[in-house]
């Protein structure tokens, strides 16, 4: 039975994580005084790129092709070991430090991916997402692991159920850590105020610079793998860090009653998103490391707070 | 054949060495020069691959061996004992195995020296060298190994000045001899107040009468350990001579002194802090994690700076170095506060680091140097486009990328995982101070992680992709047999990251036999710590299905999809190669947030095609360089102090022959007091 959600959660993820998509930029759109695309329209983009020709450049080598089946694999194989609805004991990938590593595997090819054009934007994509990631990389991996102190567990299937026993009175360290894994989820997810998902202006886009030389298919690999990547970083931020509402037994009452609050949590989260970038302006780029930096001490107060 | 191992195999190993050794000098004075490289190179080789079968026997088989030899050297008895224990064999193998890579490298190598250098005498001192690391591992007393010690810096000099028309590699070679023997000073005195308290060279007795020195000398000697030992492993500030001595070496040279012979440091480090002195108390655990924490942030962030390839892998081995340091640090911390599960499982981890990076370091040092051989440039700024001229060192290289930036599920991860988890423990577990200190190691730590990532996708995106910025006439693929060399030890760093349950029990067996109080092994140290579990083959196996199944269903979906092949867009401009991104570009925004850390300096020289004006750029170079600190803060001022004192100290010597007499009649009349007194 494990095994069968397990499976069931590598579909779903990449099956939802469009909508996700669609539901920030609608709520965007509402909160701009816009009606905006509907909610299914990642969807169809997603549809008519898997249906385009290619445009390769002879410059790139095996790495450009490569890449975002890695990058989409690696996001796969985090889909099945992150909790949405319940929580298995059977992932994996669950470990906090395995999830942090292979989505900067994924990262390590998209960037290098980046360079392997030989264009001027590429490159500076590429720089600017590895400095991005690799000063987020402490605030997201203090923050889990402030989680995972009080959870006493490691991997992310378990930790819902041993931090939702706890009383609501001793969670302060954890919602600390919150903190600190949110601002490391618009980092890592190329959102506000880090970065602008909706530009191409070279002066701004990170992970769009890097991705600019991909068309057809392989472009709809790497915006789904995003979207992907997105919807897991909002799994493990509403069910770790806000650890209720999760399916106790595989009955299908309690799963689709945890189906209902993970979805209601998941648009909390991508309100949260969108307001933020409704509401504020992107950072300039020597600006986002003081952002990371307060990510890194949040949640090195957090486990201080927990240890000491 | 475990018979004769026994027996015989370590005799064997050095027969090889020695023979090497003879056979180059033999050659080499007799003019063959190509036949005394590659001959030399053989008999390294078959050492290296003896000497790995004897370890194995060691480590699987016969256990600890003891080996004497009754030749006094004019010394005295006792000199030639050797003494091979687990932790003795664990070395030895990491020696042999990077020792067999690099040898085999080494054979195709030579042509590029062909007609330029004699070649006799540097089969002479790289097989002298390899004797000599395995010396200084197997040593069973303190006279020996100091013996060795300084034959393996003297050789490794000679093999770093090899190309010795470059002035700079002359230089290179003075400043590594310089910081060497000044810490094999600190080395002889912590050697000679072991010896004044323990009256025994032998490592064994020390090991015996070390609990009965007193506090105040043990912290002495450690003292003096740590700081001699810290000087070979490059441990920041003493770190100085890794970026100069390492490049100026042949390529495989710098992969045995960075995957190897600064390990034989870590090796010492571990007898004296946890062998001799075990529970050396909990500040000396928690100084060796301060170090190692600034130790691996400052090397990565050395490294990012760099753009000369080998001098970005030296700094690289600083980092990990200090990776290393930081499972050392944890496990003498926990040794001394009893937990000696934990503290066993730390130096696993070190262990573990050990191995690994010996592993990949000597990956990336070969196929970096493949790389320099078909360009003849290490400036990374100049290359450019390789992958397609060297497809398969490139694929190396990026495995020994992967591997060296912690990514899963290369062998990386798993040591970097290991650590982690035993400074995790440390923070749950231990005191308030030490839980700070350990807090600190972690977060240097996480921090280290992504920056090697962004180090590494620099080095690989410079080197091997996008467009040639200059053209490489002439560049080849690696020789045959250095392929082999680099795909054996690209090999090992998969093997030793999916295989690591298995392996992980071997390592923990060499640091369990250290342990003075017997403790249970831990049935797989990958979930020992805190119920906690990693499964490695799994962790692979799902990224294998997910990157599968992404490409099945892609060439369902889209596979009959036309590709077009055309010009990268760069906004209608021509396309060349100074639109691609330049290494030192691509590290300026990380050395920019880190410039109160670093004091970058850049430096801009603008040419206008109009010079009233200004508006139309004709030329423009940047140079981006960072003060060297520790010349300028630490050793320039200690400089200047010898040569000052120096100066006061010339003024005896007058040139009078009266005054010489005077000191002579003055100095007898002391000695005489002193005697007679």
């Amino acid at each position: 039975m494990e095994t069968v959600f397990y499976t069931l959660q590598w579909i779903a993820v990449p099956l939802l994580s469009p909508g996700v998509l669609g539901l920030i930029r609608k709520i965007k759109a509402y909160m701009q005084g816009r009606r905006g695309a509907s909610i299914v329209q990642p969807y169809r983009d997603l549809a008519k790129l898997f249906k385009k020709d290619e445009v390769v450049s002879p410059d790139n080598s095996w790495i450009f092709s490569a890449a975002p089946y890695i990058v989409f694999g690696t996001t796969l194989a985090l889909a099945g070991s992150v909790p949405l609805v319940a929580a298995f004991p059977f992932a994996p990938t669950g470990d906090i430090l395995i999830f942090v590593y292979l989505l900067a595997a994924g990262t390590f090819f998209l960037a290098l991916a980046g360079m392997d054009t030989g264009g001027g934007f590429g490159g500076f994509g590429s720089s600017r997402e590895m400095m991005i990631a690799a000063l987020s990389e402490g605030g997201l991996i203090l923050a889990l692991v402030a989680a995972s102190f009080l959870a006493g567990a490691n991997n992310l299937a378990i930790m819902p159920d041993a931090l939702s026993a706890i009383p609501l009175s001793e969670l302060l360290p954890l919602f600390l850590a919150a903190g600190a894994f949110f601002i490391s989820l618009l980092s890592e997810n190329a959102r506000y105020p880090v970065d602008n998902p909706a530009t191409h202006l070279e002066l701004t886009m990170v992970h769009e610079a890097m991705i600019l030389e991909y068309s057809g298919p392989k472009l709809a690999l790497m915006e789904w793998a995003a979207s992907n990547k997105l919807l897991i970083f909002i799994a493990v931020f509403v069910n770790i860090f806000f650890p209720w509402g999760l399916a106790s037994s595989l009955a299908p009452a309690a799963l689709s009653l945890a189906l209902g609050i993970f979805l209601l949590k998941a648009c909390a989260a991508a309100f949260a998103i969108a307001f933020i970038e409704s509401t504020m302006a992107k950072f300039r780029i020597f600006r986002v490391p003081d952002l990371l930096f307060t990510s890194f001490v949040l949640s090195a107060i957090a486990i201080l707070l927990i240890v000491l | 054949m475990i018979d004769f191992l026994t027996q015989f195999g370590f005799f064997t190993t050095f027969a090889c060495f020695l023979g090497g050794a003879a056979i180059a000098l033999a050659y080499g004075a007799w003019g063959a020069d190509h036949e005394s490289w590659i001959l030399s190179h053989f008999f390294a080789l078959s050492g290296c691959v003896v000497g790995l079968l004897f370890a194995g026997t060691v480590l699987f088989s016969s256990g600890p061996l003891s080996v004497h030899l009754p030749i006094t050297l004019g010394i005295g008895p006792d000199i030639l004992t050797f003494h091979i224990d687990n932790l003795a064999a664990f070395f030895l193998a990491a020696i042999s195995v990077v020792g067999i890579a690099a040898s085999l490298f080494g054979i195709g190598y030579g042509k590029h020296f062909l007609g330029t250098y004699r070649l006799g005498g540097f089969g002479f001192f790289y097989n002298v060298f390899l004797a000599s690391m395995v010396v200084v591992v197997t040593a069973g007393n303190g006279f020996l190994f100091l013996l060795a010690w300084e034959a393996m810096a003297i050789a490794s000099y000679f093999l770093v000045i090899f190309e010795r028309r470059e002035a700079k590699n002359i230089s290179a070679g003075m400043l590594y001899l310089l910081i060497s023997q000044l810490g094999a000073g600190f080395l002889f005195a912590a050697f000679l107040i072991l010896f004044r308290y323990t009256g025994s060279w032998d490592f064994e007795a020390i090991r015996l009468g070390a609990a009965g020195i007193p506090l105040i000398a043990q912290n002495i000697i450690l003292a003096l350990a740590l700081i001699g030992f810290s000087s070979k492993a490059g441990v920041i500030p003493l770190h100085i001579w890794l970026p100069e001595a390492h490049p100026a070496a042949p390529s495989h040279v710098s992969a045995l002194m960075s995957g190897v012979m600064i390990k034989t440091a870590i090796f010492m480090l571990i007898r004296f802090f946890i062998d001799f002195f075990p529970g050396a108390g909990l500040s000396w655990g928690l100084i060796i994690i301060a170090l190692a924490a600034v130790s691996c942030l400052l090397g990565v962030l050395y490294a990012l700076s760099e753009h000369d390839i080998k001098r970005l892998l030296a700094f690289h081995s600083v980092e990990n170095i200090g990776i290393i340091l930081l499972g050392l640090g944890a496990s003498i911390s926990f040794f001394s506060l009893g937990y000696n599960v934990l503290a066993t499982l730390a130096l696993v981890a070190a262990l573990y680091h050990t191995i690994n990076h010996a592993l990949f370091k000597a990956l990336l040092f070969l196929s970096a140097g493949s790389v320099v051989a078909a360009t003849r440039t290490r400036n990374m700024e100049e290359y450019g486009g390789l992958i397609k001229i060297m497809p398969y060192t490139a694929f190396f290289f990026l495995i020994g990328a992967i591997a060296i930036s912690g990514l899963p599920p290369f062998n990386g991860f798993v040591s970097e995982w290991m650590t982690f988890q035993s400074l995790f423990a440390g923070i749950m577990m231990l005191p308030v101070i030490a839980k700070i200190v350990f807090l600190i190691g972690a977060s240097s730590l996480a921090f280290t992680g992504g920056l090697a990532a962004a180090c590494f996708v620099k080095a690989f995106g410079a080197i091997f992709l996008a467009r040639p910025r200059h053209e490489h006439r002439g560049a080849h693929e690696s020789s045959f047999l250095g392929l082999v060399g680099m795909g054996l030890l690209a090999l090992l760093c998969a093997v030793f990251g999916i295989a690591a349950g298995a392996i992980a029990p071997v390592v923990a067996r060499v640091a369990e036999s250290l342990s003075i109080i017997p403790i249970e092994i831990p049935a797989a140290p990958l979930q020992a710590l805190g119920g906690t579990s990693i499964a490695m083959p799994s962790v692979a196996l799902v990224a294998m299905i997910g990157i599968a199944l992404t490409g099945a269903v892609v060439w369902i979906v889209a596979g009959r999809r036309k590709i077009v092949v055309s010009r990268t867009w760069d906004c209608g401009a021509p396309l060349t190669p100074r639109m691609e991104i330049t290494a030192t570009g691509f590290s300026r925004s990380i050395i920019m947030v880190f410039r109160g850390l670093l004091r970058p300096s850049v430096q801009t020289d603008v040419e206008f095609h109009d010079s009233q004006t200004r508006y139309f750029t004709k030329r423009k170079e940047v140079q981006l360089s960072l003060t060297d600190m520790y010349y300028a803060y630490l050793y320039r001022p200690a400089i200047t102090l010898v040569e000052h004192s120096s100066r006061h100290a010339r003024r005896i010597q007058t040139g009078n022959l009266s005054t010489y007499l005077l000191y002579m009649f003055l100095t007898t009349i002391t000695l005489l007091f002193w005697a007679l007194r």
